[in-house]
């Protein structure tokens, strides 16, 4: 008898946790589908010349953890984020590569010139298709590739804190991953 | 002027018409083009959010409107479109969502309220006003009443 007394209690009590998990959420950020996936098939052209600037090939890398940063010039958080960019570029082990999404390669090209470019190869996704397959939303996305497997994909611009706080505790891991 | 009203009202319906889709490049056949349509309005706009890609002018909206026709007209069936844009973005692209392991609470929520509600409801219609039912006294309380009325209640 004095348990039912307190149910409305336990159902506040229940509805009052829901809402705590519930608020917590964030709807903007879109559950990705491509963890855990292969890589999607793509071969892109290079800003200058011809011949392939990126493929699936390079990102197959069985040495590095690979990096690919979909960008664009016309993107102000990428801006933001090009400091933590070239920060993942100088780590041992890593390869950054970049997709230029929807940008006319000579702003692309002045971009990284005025910038630094912190990419080792850049492909250029001038109609946003190849984009559509990694399942990106807008510019920047950066995924995080092991052997061939996407594990795991940062939506919006990485800001510095972040490289210390998410990124790089994920690369250690999936460093460490294949040794032990 | 008043003549001019009845012309005036078809003329904006014929406007709001062609403002479902914005696209130019149709589908030529009205048929496949309807499908394309009925397609784009269960698929979610990933920039927006709460729009369905065909109520969206965001870019990202504009090409998978494009890619929708280009499957249509490739002769992909609706399950193939829709399991192209499940890989890429997941069953959040789904304005309706599946039925699964995740969706569980979401789809059968609702109705197991409902019968909770419902018993709640019968139950309280159901129960009789509280009433003293007469039952004979037990031997005890028998011997307790003859000692009261003998008067020597101790």
């Amino acid at each position: 008898m004095p348990l039912k007394r307190f149910l409305p209690l336990f159902v506040f009590a229940g509805i009052l946790i829901a809402f705590m998990i519930g608020l917590s959420l964030k709807p903007s950020e879109i559950p990705s589908a491509l963890i855990d996936k292969p890589v999607p098939d793509f071969s892109l052209p290079p800003l200058q010349g011809d011949g392939i600037g990126l493929s699936t090939e390079d990102l197959l890398d069985p040495e590095n953890i690979v990096i690919v940063n979909f960008f664009a010039s016309w993107c102000g958080p990428c801006r933001v984020e090009h400091p933590a960019l070239e920060l993942l570029s100088k780590l041992d082990g890593v390869k950054l590569h970049g997709i230029a999404y929807k940008d006319r390669p000579k702003n692309s090209l002045s971009f990284l010139k005025s910038l630094g470019n912190p990419y080792d190869k850049i492909g250029t996704d001038l109609k946003g298709r190849v984009a559509i397959d990694w399942g990106v939303t807008g510019t920047p996305e950066t995924f995080i590739i092991k052997n061939g497997i996407i594990r795991y994909q940062h939506i919006g611009p990485i800001h510095q804190i972040q490289v210390e706080d998410r990124i790089l505790p994920i690369i250690r891991n999936l460093q460490q991953e294949g040794t032990s | 002027m008043k003549f001019l009203l009845i012309p005036i009202l078809f003329m904006t319906l014929v406007l709001n018409a062609g403002a479902i889709g914005v696209d130019k490049d149709r589908l030529q056949d009205p048929e496949q083009e309807a499908r394309a349509q009925h397609l784009m309005k269960q698929l979610r706009c990933l920039v927006c959010q709460n729009q369905s890609i065909v109520e969206s002018d965001a870019e990202l909206a504009q090409d998978l409107r494009a890619i929708v026709r280009e499957q249509i007209s490739a002769g992909k069936t609706d399950p193939e479109i829709f399991k192209f844009m499940t890989t890429r973005y997941g069953d959040w692209v789904l304005l309706k969502p599946p039925f699964n392991s995740a969706t569980v609470i979401l789809w059968l929520g609702p109705i197991a309220l409902l019968l909770v509600g419902g018993f709640l409801i019968f139950r309280t219609i159901r129960r009789k006003p509280e009433q003293d039912i007469a039952r004979p006294l037990t031997a005890a309380e028998e011997k307790h009443l003859e000692k009261i009325i003998k008067g020597d209640n101790q």
